[in-house]
């Protein structure tokens, strides 16, 4: 298991997941004529996102919860790098395996300090070093730790909550983390952002994630692979989305992939793919007059303002800055991460009234702007691509 | 009246002390045998049951009647005292306590052993504080109960209050009967008001901020 501590920032993407093998596992429960799950096998190469997706009833959230073994399997083996889980108490496994499941499930009688650090103390962290951790993991899921590590979860929103039990399942830096459905009780825009931010973490922490969902789009969007599964946990295809979407294997996983195949060309391109344009930008604190004359030599007319930790604040009209210096804009924002689908990224220009939206990278950090322009080019040579 | 108190200020001070101490420890142990009996009714559902006949037969029995028959088992005394009021005290903890541990959000269950916590650490961390404000909600009915019950232990030479009062109606009639029974009464429902109070300060000291209503 390659535990690195906390993955220094930005330097090294070492890959910190491990490699999870399926072997003919089987789940049957008796009085049931058919099994729940036939017999599963399956490699995730450390490292990857791999998405379960299928019809209800179809097994992936059984075969999810086998490989922590909340349930356990018939019959078959399941290793993680190498090691048979069935070797392993059942506790210990866990405690290295992340867990997230919908909506957070955060303990309510604990602050977000408490619950991130759980799984911390039980493998025995001292309280110095938990503290140090929940700190480094509220800042990677973007909430402000001084004001949100003594917070409730009822005093936080939908979205917020499902942060922190990102956090929660990150904590003891695990290799191997499981999501049953982690973003399905939140509102679309919010669900978007929290994928997002999902990406941006996997970037600089490379583990190996399985996640339940039952969006197809998600699972485009956030997965290197993803698994469709017919009743039984039979594996209908297994591959990345580019395969998937341009050769399904059958008509089963082509109905399932859906109608407008080819916009959903758009969630296969990224945003990092594109062109980025670098407006003027302003740090908060700097003197208004000066950003201003920037701004007027670059002939643009707003400006970007960036806080001193690189992240974007606001993106106010030249017109808008008002006062002595640069202060933060009592705006929301409108950003994507860049590794953000296309699809995402136009839906986020529609909503700004400057048609274009802000990139951010690692933790927030500002990358530039994509416009509807540099998509357009994009699809133009997608198209061409295809053509010949 | 006042005479009646001033006189006898030191023994009722004492009595006083005796019954609030009687009905405090014993509601104290009740408390745990009615937490425990609830986690293990939790494991196993099929005793849910039994618990609520038990404590709805409980609950019926005359207090007096089980003194009575506890008193060839214990003899007179505080054993005796202590046995019938713990009896009566487990019975509205267990209630709210099953019921608060019946209420904790299965996925909020799961997630904690998907986590590695082990069942014992799952009920002491997550279980019993989420089920609290139910069990403590129990034990403040649980000693308003003990208070009375406590009263009728007198009759076995227990500890407490109960004493003015049996006297009392013994010498019906006589010069100090009234008084008697009247200090006793109402020391009694002084002595329950102030538990009460300290307990809904337990409450607050004692529920998470997370979960308080």
């Amino acid at each position: 298991m390659t535990t690195t501590e906390g993955a220094p920032e930005g330097t090294d993407r070492e890959i910190s997941g491990a490699e999870l093998v399926l072997t003919d596992v089987v789940k049957k429960y008796p009085g049931q004529k058919t099994p729940a799950v036939e017999s599963l096998s399956l490699t995730v190469p450390a490292g990857e996102i791999v998405m379960f997706i299928g019809p209800s009833g179809c097994g992936k959230t059984t075969s999810l919860k086998m490989i922590n073994r909340l349930i356990e399997p018939t019959s078959g083996s399941i290793t993680i790098d190498g090691k048979d889980i069935r070797q392993q108490d059942e506790n210990e496994l866990r405690r290295h395996i992340g867990y997230v499941i919908q909506g957070g499930s955060l303990f309510p009688h604990m602050t977000v300090e408490k619950n991130i650090g759980i799984v911390p103390k039980l493998l025995g962290w001292d309280a110095d070093r938990i503290s140090a951790r929940v700190t480094d993991l509220l800042d990677l899921v973007g909430l402000e730790p001084g004001r949100y590590r003594g917070r409730y979860p009822r005093e936080l929103s939908g979205g917020q909550q499902q942060r922190v039990g990102v956090a929660r399942g990150l904590a003891a830096d695990p290799p191997v983390i499981l999501m049953d459905e982690p973003f399905g009780a939140v509102d679309p825009i919010t669900r978007q952002r929290l994928q997002d931010e999902l990406l941006s973490i996997q970037r600089e922490l490379r583990k190996t994630i399985i996640c339940v969902t039952h969006d197809i789009d998600e699972a485009i969007k956030l997965g290197d692979r993803i698994l469709i599964l017919k009743e039984g946990a039979r594996i209908a295809q297994y591959d990345t989305p580019e395969a998937i979407l341009g050769a399904p294997a059958d008509d089963f996983v082509a109905d399932f992939v859906g109608a407008g195949s080819s916009l959903k060309a758009l969630s296969l391109a990224r945003v990092s793919d594109l062109e980025l344009r670098q407006p003027t930008t302003a740090r908060v604190g700097e003197s208004t007059a000066e950003v201003r004359e920037r701004a007027e030599a670059n002939g643009d007319t707003a400006v970007v303002v960036i806080d001193e930790r690189g992240r974007p604040r606001g993106w106010p009209w030249v017109r808008q800055l008002k006062g002595e210096t640069i202060v933060v804009p009592d705006l929301e924002l409108n950003d994507v991460d860049e590794r953000s689908t296309l699809n995402d990224a136009l839906d986020t220009m529609l909503s700004s009234n400057h048609g274009a939206a802000i990139v951010t990278g690692d933790r927030g950090q500002y990358l530039g702007i994509v416009d509807f322009a540099a998509v357009t080019e994009q699809i133009r040579a997608m198209e061409e691509q295809a053509g010949g | 009246m006042w005479e009646f108190i001033s006189e006898r200020r030191a023994s009722l001070a004492f009595d006083a002390y005796q019954h609030a101490s009687l009905v405090l420890q014993c509601v104290l142990l009740a408390t745990i045998i009615a937490v425990v009996v609830a986690a293990l009714i939790t494991r196993a559902r099929q005793l849910e049951p039994v618990a609520n006949a038990v404590s709805a037969i409980g609950l019926t029995m005359p207090s007096l009647a089980l003194i009575g028959l506890l008193i060839p088992l214990s003899g007179l005394g505080t054993t005796t005292a202590v046995i019938a009021v713990t009896f009566y005290a487990v019975m509205p903890i267990l209630r709210n306590a099953v019921v608060g541990f019946a209420q904790v959000d299965a996925t909020l269950l799961e997630s904690a052993r998907g986590m590695g916590m082990s069942e014992l650490r799952t009920l002491t961390r997550i279980r019993l504080p989420l089920a609290w404000p139910v069990i403590l909600a129990g034990v403040r009915i649980s000693t308003q109960m003990s208070m009375g019950v406590a009263a009728i232990a007198a009759y076995v030479i227990g500890p407490g209050m109960g004493k003015y009062i049996f006297t009392g109606l013994a010498t019906d009639g006589g010069a100090n009967s009234v008084n008697n029974a009247v200090v006793g009464t109402f020391g009694i429902v002084l002595i329950a008001l102030l538990a009460d109070g300290l307990l809904l300060l337990l409450g607050r000291l004692t529920i998470s901020k997370g979960i308080r209503a």
